[in-house]
């Protein structure tokens, strides 16, 4: 009789527990669906139909908005820009974090400090005087303008990931290499890069969200709609075509589904990165 | 002749080390540390950010700032929406970061999902609630999902013009702006949850403890810091929130919506006013300094206690 009694409030809260978090999750969901959805709809249906499955699948939309809303090439821009972005901060941030934790240099803890510095100051509003800097160096509206932006915005916490990650590795491996004639710039290609790749998967998901969800030096550094990244040229569109929902849905997906599907893939060191960050921060 | 062959290695030794930092610095300095000074200089400043000379003007900017209504009516919109961010959020957060930490069945499946709006960006997430939150009708059907739902459920007195109307709309971007959040806060918080030590959970329960005692004198001291670090990271994110603001509700409604980086945005853009968006950015960086620090203190305050 007691154990039964015992049993039945378990299973009671363990029910009440996972309807909590079942309803958080459909939450979390339920946009991402109604998105999908919409975008398989037309113009006609998609203001009287609420049905969860729409009767008449449409995949139009997402080509129309491929092509003559842009898409194609807000797409093809914010890949360029994710992938530039990223290789530069890998390359820039791991040749830094690697002198500052290896090699030694007058001024080297004041140089990594400045870095460290930079993260706690929060500065709202610089893009005013880096909107000027861009004018006055002929910078704005190119290309190579974002992604120089853009990789210092990422630069300072990447080199502090890195020399932590670099601190706390043993030195064997390259000190083996040096002993066999490698130089420091052989060492940290061919040694230390590759053993760091645990914290560059960290550094390249956080650093390619953060491109790839990139609005507001898109929307002052760029003006040309061939040079704009995604989450910019959605609000053109936006802007532009306000009533047209199924193609601004299908346009959100195409911004959306990259994202989420590297998520999916990369979940565990998201989670990973975010934690060592609680708990080191 | 030996000591001196010895310096000049150390020195070319030294160089060739620094350039394995020159290009960072470069680059921070070029694009960090520059404007970092020029928003100082700017701010003194009158200019239209078109022609090349500009007007010292002291002071001026940031005394007309002062006596900006509309300014502090934007610092307290952000200030609205932090507060629901604190509350809202970061409690959801810690609730379902209390549910997760357990031997509980698809606890992967739940990371994986509420981290899924924080992912997104703020473009997205607002476009999809605006979609959500319609408030127009045709053939004398409610568009937007959730109008459509009220009248469905027999609720239709609840019908609103959520993105509107001034009463409302700035609600409907706290509650947005927490639910693209609180993933993130339930991330870190579990992680905080995990690093602490179960045996302390059974030596307490040894002396007797119930579960809310186990919660009140095990779980929330331990906690402190990460909560610390969750609370700092939602005040800063929440008072410069502003994406979600253009993608939900855009500029036009009046100042009911404003928050300080769209002021900022708006006073470089709008008017023209460079030096006067370098004030705010100025006066904002300095408050948002200010209260992480006095959240430091404070909590530094009730670690001694």
């Amino acid at each position: 009789m007691e154990t039964n009694k015992y049993m039945v409030q378990r299973i009671t809260k363990g029910f009440l527990v996972h309807m909590f978090l079942i309803i958080f999750a459909v939450t979390c969901l339920f946009p991402l669906f109604w998105m999908l959805r919409s975008a398989l709809m037309t113009n006609e249906t998609v203001f009287t139909d609420k049905s969860f499955i729409p009767r008449a699948i449409n995949f139009g939309n997402f080509a129309q908005a491929w092509t003559e809303g842009n898409f194609g090439i807000y797409f093809f821009n914010s890949l360029l820009y994710t992938t530039c972005v990223v290789v530069g901060i890998v390359l820039v941030a791991s040749l830094a974090a690697y002198s500052f934790s290896r090699l030694d240099f007058p001024g080297k803890n004041f140089f990594f400090y400045m870095f460290v510095a930079a993260m706690m100051i929060p500065l709202p509003g610089s893009f005013v005087p880096l909107y000027r800097l861009m004018t006055v160096l002929g910078l704005i509206n190119t290309r190579i303008g974002y992604i120089l932006c853009m990789i210092n915005v990422g630069l300072s916490m990447s080199i502090l990931l890195l020399k932590t990650f670099f601190d706390k590795m043993p030195s064997d491996l390259e000190d083996a290499a040096r002993i066999d004639g490698c130089g420091r710039l052989g060492i940290w290609w061919h040694v230390a890069l590759p053993l760091a790749r645990p914290a560059l998967a960290v550094i390249v998901i956080f650093n390619s969200l953060n491109v790839w969800n990139e609005y507001i030096l898109a929307t002052l550094l760029l003006n040309d709609k061939s040079l704009m990244p995604l989450q910019r040229g959605l609000m053109v569109f936006q802007g532009s075509h306000s009533v047209d929902y199924p193609l601004l849905m299908a346009g959100l997906t195409i911004a959306a589904i990259p994202i989420v599907v590297i998520y999916l893939a990369m979940q565990k060191h998201i989670v990973k990165g975010l934690s060592s960050g609680a708990i080191v921060g | 002749m030996q000591l001196k062959n010895f310096s000049w290695f150390r020195l070319q030794d030294h160089l060739k080390n620094f350039s394995f930092v020159l290009p960072a610095i470069l680059i921070f300095c070029i694009f960090y540390i520059y404007p970092f000074f020029d928003i100082f200089r700017l701010s003194f400043h009158e200019w239209n950010g078109i022609t090349p000379s500009m007007k010292y003007v002291g002071l001026q900017n940031l005394q007309e700032l002062m006596k900006d209504e509309v300014w502090w009516q934007a610092m307290g919109h952000a200030a609205y929406i932090t507060f629901i961010a604190l509350t809202f959020q970061n409690v959801l957060a810690f609730a379902l970061a209390l549910a997760c930490d357990r031997e509980i069945r698809m606890k992967r499946f739940y990371r994986v999902v509420f981290f899924i709006p924080p992912v997104l960006s703020e473009v997205v997430v607002g476009l999809i609630w605006q979609w959500i939150l319609y408030a127009g009708m045709q053939d004398g059907q409610h568009i937007g999902l959730l109008n459509y739902w009220l009248t469905q459920t027999g609720l239709p007195h609840l019908v609103h013009n959520w993105l509107s109307d001034p009463k409302t709309a700035l609600t409907c971007i706290a509650i947005v702006h927490s639910w693209k959040g609180f993933g993130w806060g339930f991330i870190m918080l579990l992680a905080g949850l995990q690093t602490i030590d179960r045996q302390l959970y059974e030596a307490a329960r040894v002396d007797g403890a119930g579960s809310w005692k186990l919660f009140t004198n095990v779980t929330i001291p331990m906690m402190v810091p990460v909560m610390l670090v969750v609370v700092i990271l939602t005040v800063l994110g929440s008072m410069q929130v502003f994406v979600l603001v253009l993608s939900m509700v855009g500029q036009g409604l009046g100042y009911h919506t404003e928050v300080p980086v769209t002021r900022i945005l708006s006073a470089m853009t709008g008017t023209n006013r460079f030096g006067y968006a370098c004030a705010m950015g100025i006066n904002f960086g300095v408050i948002l300094i200010m209260v992480s620090v006095a959240f430091k203190w404070l909590s530094n305050r009730m670690k001694q206690a």
